[in-house]
């Protein structure tokens, strides 16, 4: 029996110079943000408090914003997932996110009642 | 980007419905289904390590104050270093990509060195967090004063337990503080946090609360599993878990990166016709550096 995983079943196995040309620019544009991100996110968790005065909501949304920024190009750049089918790309999205949103959202609403109660009854 | 419409699929390779739903080989398939149980098994561990951020608000250290060395520089510098480790990594994730775009034109030797400077960049990030693991063991200059019982002072305020003191200098009897105190809200009791007003003076423990607070401490430093110089020792626990299951990560990532390359070069994918196994262990190298994004963020910067 022949093996699958030597068949190609993806357009985008090969390409060639003029091609290759596009990505690389792409590739490059993609490292610039990423970097550019990276620097203003350390620049806003240094300054942002101490010497700029923000309010921390502010800031602590821009940080999960600009990382959800930087995720979505890791993901749909680096690993093309925003070059594989759309039911694919659906299959790997969905079921995760709507599972760790859920989760984030019962563990912290949880944790604050317990920091509440530790408060009103000095519970550990 | 539809590739079954365009690239005929031999029938007897195909699964028994007949079409290959994904249009996507077995292998890529895998990998991505593996990432997903990984992928869980961090989101567990960042969601866990909010939940006790939350419920010790109180007591969790900001990290700035504490990850603020750098190499033969001192200390001073702070989230610096991070950074620099998360730019290494960024950067290897980009020459894994560049490895994988020249394996689709069939460069062999561009895919070796790429390939070669991911691993390259791969070890660097492992020694950075080496030192970061040293340096966060061994502690600060100081140390710290971790309280172990409930300390009443003269004015009726308390200093609760597992309460972190890092004291500047004892003169005179009196405690100089690095951080201010501040009054709790609601119980009436102290809290020592530490984000300082800005602008405003340490504050200082006088004579005998002074003594009282020293007798109910223990000095330490550095951190381990149980105690922790910089906060709550669950703090500790989470940079220990969270970064080194990362660092884990990084490593067999770097070692897998060395099987493919040696492959690569000996020329298996280049006589098999693709080069899908390096996209594969990109795959892989990319969710390593993924991960750390989100660990930057939020055990580092929130």
């Amino acid at each position: 029996m022949e093996r699958d995983d030597i068949i190609e079943y993806s357009l985008d196995a090969h390409h060639d110079e003029e091609h290759g040309k596009k990505i690389r620019k792409k590739i490059y544009f993609v490292t610039v943000l990423l970097s550019v991100v990276t620097v203003v996110e350390v620049l806003l968790g240094v300054f942002g408090i101490r010497a700029l005065h923000l309010p921390w909501e502010l800031i602590k949304w821009t940080f999960i914003i600009l990382t959800i920024v930087k995720a979505g190009y890791i993901v749909l750049v680096f690993m093309h997932l925003g070059d594989e089918r759309k039911s694919f790309k659906w299959t790997i999205l969905a079921p995760y996110s709507l599972f760790i949103l859920y989760l984030i959202f019962i563990c912290l609403k949880e944790a604050m009642v317990m920091y509440d109660l530790r408060y009103l009854f000095g519970w550990n | 980007m539809s590739g079954e419409a365009s690239q005929s699929i031999e029938t007897k390779v195909l699964w028994g419905g007949g079409r290959s739903p994904f249009s996507i080989s077995y292998g890529k398939m895998m990998m991505w289904f593996f990432l997903i149980s990984d992928a869980l098994t961090f989101g567990g561990l960042l969601t866990s390590l909010g939940f006790y951020k939350h419920k010790y608000g109180d007591l969790w250290p900001v990290s700035e104050d504490v990850f603020n060395a750098f190499p033969f520089l001192g200390e001073g510098y702070p989230l610096m270093y991070v950074a620099l480790m998360t730019f290494i990594l960024i950067i290897s994730s980009v020459t894994m990509v560049l490895a994988v775009e020249a394996g689709h034109r069939m460069d062999k030797k561009g895919v070796i060195l790429w390939l070669a400077l991911t691993v390259v960049g791969g070890f660097f990030f492992v020694g950075s967090q080496a030192w970061e693991w040293y340096h966060y063991i061994h502690g600060s200059e100081h140390g710290a004063y971790v309280v172990n019982n409930d300390v009443r002072l003269s004015d009726g305020r308390v200093v609760g337990a597992t309460t972190v003191v890092h004291v500047a200098k004892v003169e005179d009897g009196h405690l100089h503080f690095f951080k201010e105190l501040e009054e709790a809200g609601e119980s009436g009791g102290v809290k020592l946090p530490y984000r300082p007003a800005p602008g405003e003076d340490p504050v200082l423990v006088r004579g005998e609360d002074a003594h009282k607070l020293l007798a109910a401490s223990t000095h330490i430093h550095g951190a381990n599993l149980s105690r922790n110089e910089y906060g709550h020792p669950l703090y500790a626990d989470f940079f220990f878990f969270v970064t080194g299951f990362h660092g884990f990560h990084v490593f067999s990532g770097v070692v897998i990166n060395i099987i493919i390359l040696i492959g690569v070069v000996l020329g298996t994918y280049h006589k098999r016709g693709h080069y899908e196994m390096v996209e594969k262990v990109g795959l892989y190298w990319h969710f390593v550096d993924l991960v750390w994004v989100f660990v930057f963020t939020f055990y580092y910067l929130l």
